[in-house]
């Protein structure tokens, strides 16, 4: 019993985690309807970032997290302006190689830049766990959930209560009625890929946080899938709830089948659970439209 | 024969007009030649068969097509170049042929989405939400819900979700959230297409309110020849993309190109 509780709080606690990312992901889709096959290397990048501040320039943690979260929206808004803006129009195949391409050229730039060693980042947070009864969860792990929340509830209340956030809802829903609300629909996609990246990076400074990083850090994003899709891709508290799930599949599948199979079954489990819900419901749990939208 | 002009009369008079409008899809010639002028405060109604390219006059004036030739005024300035957002917020403000309403939305939010363009905080207030643009979004309610819902009648239903409402309401809906907007002009595209009488009727009613007692100017596209001829001030006919006549609903109905392009050619 105690093992499952244990399972449930850390898959939990990591789900929160990966629906952050998730809301990365969900952003830009539902403004621009692009899919982002880069969300990972976004991911990745934002933990060199915070790397980079923290040890390379010797900058403290705090400034340096909202040092990431500046580059991060500049990275965004740089993609969108440079790249995907000239891409309008064209069919949906193209934008998607294009977003797998900009994966690609992520990557190998943090090759070039940081190398492909293993790095990690100087102690955050205290080494002590956190204990509660017989739980016990990693500090980094507790903190990260914790910072994950906090952003997701952030954006969260940016999009229902905020006039920017009303008007990118607005253009997700109705592209032109939106232009003849007077919304700038091209300035709503810019503002969508910089506020999806900033999502995205903090979610791997998280990551990173627990695990250290590499270029390849990036191929978490591919766990984001399951979420997103389980989500319904447009709905940002099915993005959540999705992230939820993930976690807990994985970590109670990892917890009581890997000892038997030698491990593996982890990284398995959400997409088998992925499948069976598209099987039933081929447009996520929440991808409907009664549900209301956040 | 009653007198019609081909060519607009004024040069200044007009608070939207359109020069020498073409506009084409590859090939296929959508709009030829069309020159109208709208004199500020009349009901400006376009009419003409299915295909003959109202909607995308609408369509061009609203700037979501970009005409090959021609160019747009609104009050005098050219628009012809400015984004549809940008036109919007001068003052031209738009309902759609098929609802163009945000529907897991509240009546109520709908309208507000309306008053966007004039709440004039920049990005970062609005973004934390607090002093000017805390009020201002107080000040702003209080009109939009004082004003625009009583005129419209909507009080009962304003804080339901669109989705939940008859298709005559949401029509009225739309057009609250268009006036919201606080329009110099305002382009509706059918606003009386399937409704039933009674809607009609008092959709006729609304514009005829809106022209006289909040001085907005309307330009819309309509089937229903009754309702043209109740509360049009001038009429423009227009059949494959060129204007085939314009002037009050009497002369246009009288016209020989027009019965032609309804009713078709005697057979010779």
């Amino acid at each position: 019993m105690d093992i499952l509780v244990q399972l449930i709080v850390s898959g939990i606690a990591v789900g929160g985690v990966y629906a952050l990312i998730a809301l990365g992901f969900v952003l830009i889709y539902k403004a621009t309807s692009i899919i982002n096959f880069a969300t990972g290397e976004f991911m990745m990048i934002g933990a060199y970032f915070f790397y980079s501040f923290m040890v390379m320039a010797d900058i403290p943690a705090i400034p340096a997290f909202l040092l990431v979260m500046c580059c991060a929206a500049l990275l965004g808004f740089w993609v969108e302006r440079a790249i995907l803006r000239h891409m309008l129009g064209q069919p949906v195949i193209s934008i998607i190689m294009v977003t797998i391409g900009l994966s690609s050229i992520l990557m190998g730039m943090a090759e070039i830049v940081w190398s492909t060693d293993f790095k990690s980042f100087p102690p955050l947070f205290p080494r002590a766990p956190i204990v509660v009864g017989n739980i016990i969860i990693r500090s980094n792990l507790f903190w990260g959930f914790v910072i994950a929340m906090g952003a997701v509830s952030v954006f969260a209340v940016l999009f229902k209560y905020t006039k920017v956030g009303v008007a990118m809802r607005a253009t997700a829903n109705d592209q032109m009625a939106a232009f003849s609300m007077g919304i700038n629909v091209r300035a709503m996609f810019t503002l969508a890929w910089a506020l999806g990246a900033v999502a995205a990076s903090l979610g791997g400074v998280i990551i990173g946080n627990m695990g250290g990083i590499q270029p390849t850090l990036g191929h978490i994003g591919l766990k984001i899938f399951p979420v997103v899709i389980l989500g319904g891709l447009d709905s940002i508290a099915g993005a959540v709830i999705g992230g939820f799930i993930v976690g807990l599949v994985e970590n109670i599948a990892g917890g009581y089948l890997d000892p038997y199979v030698g491990g593996g079954v982890k990284d398995l489990a959400p997409f088998v659970v992925l499948v069976f819900i598209l099987m039933i419901k081929p447009y996520g749990l929440f991808g409907k439209e009664e549900i209301e939208r956040l | 024969m009653p007198q019609i002009t081909k060519r607009g009369r004024r040069r200044n008079g007009s608070i939207l007009k359109s020069e020498d409008l073409c506009l084409a899809f590859g090939g296929l010639s959508v709009l030829t030649h069309i020159d109208f002028e709208v004199a500020p405060g009349e009901i400006f109604a376009i009419i003409g068969p299915n295909g003959a390219g109202k909607t995308s006059i609408l369509n061009c004036i609203g700037g979501f097509y970009k005409p090959n030739r021609g160019q747009i005024y609104f009050q005098n300035q050219n628009i012809s170049r400015l984004t549809p957002d940008r036109r919007a917020q001068l003052g031209l403000a738009r309902t759609f042929q098929n609802i163009a309403l945000y529907r897991g939305m509240t009546v109520l939010d709908n309208i507000k989405l309306g008053a966007h363009s004039h709440l004039k905080t920049g990005i970062l207030p609005a973004l934390l939400y607090w002093g000017p643009a805390h009020r201002e979004e107080m000040a702003l309610r209080r009109e939009v819900e004082e004003e625009i819902i009583d005129f419209l009648e909507i009080e009962k239903i304003r804080k339901l979700p669109v989705a939940a409402l008859p298709y005559g309401l949401q029509k009225r809906v739309e057009l609250a959230r268009a006036l919201a907007m606080r329009p110099r002009v305002l382009l509706m595209d059918e606003p009386v297409a399937g409704m039933n009488a009674e809607e009609t009727e008092d959709m006729a009613r609304f514009i005829l309110d809106i022209k006289e007692e909040r001085d907005i100017t309307v330009v819309l596209i309509e089937h229903d020849i009754r309702l043209i001829m109740d509360i049009s001030d001038r009429v423009m006919v227009v059949n494959f993309g060129e204007k085939i006549a314009e002037g009050t609903p009497r002369e246009v109905q009288r016209h020989p190109e027009v019965i032609k392009a309804y009713l078709g050619e005697k057979k010779k």
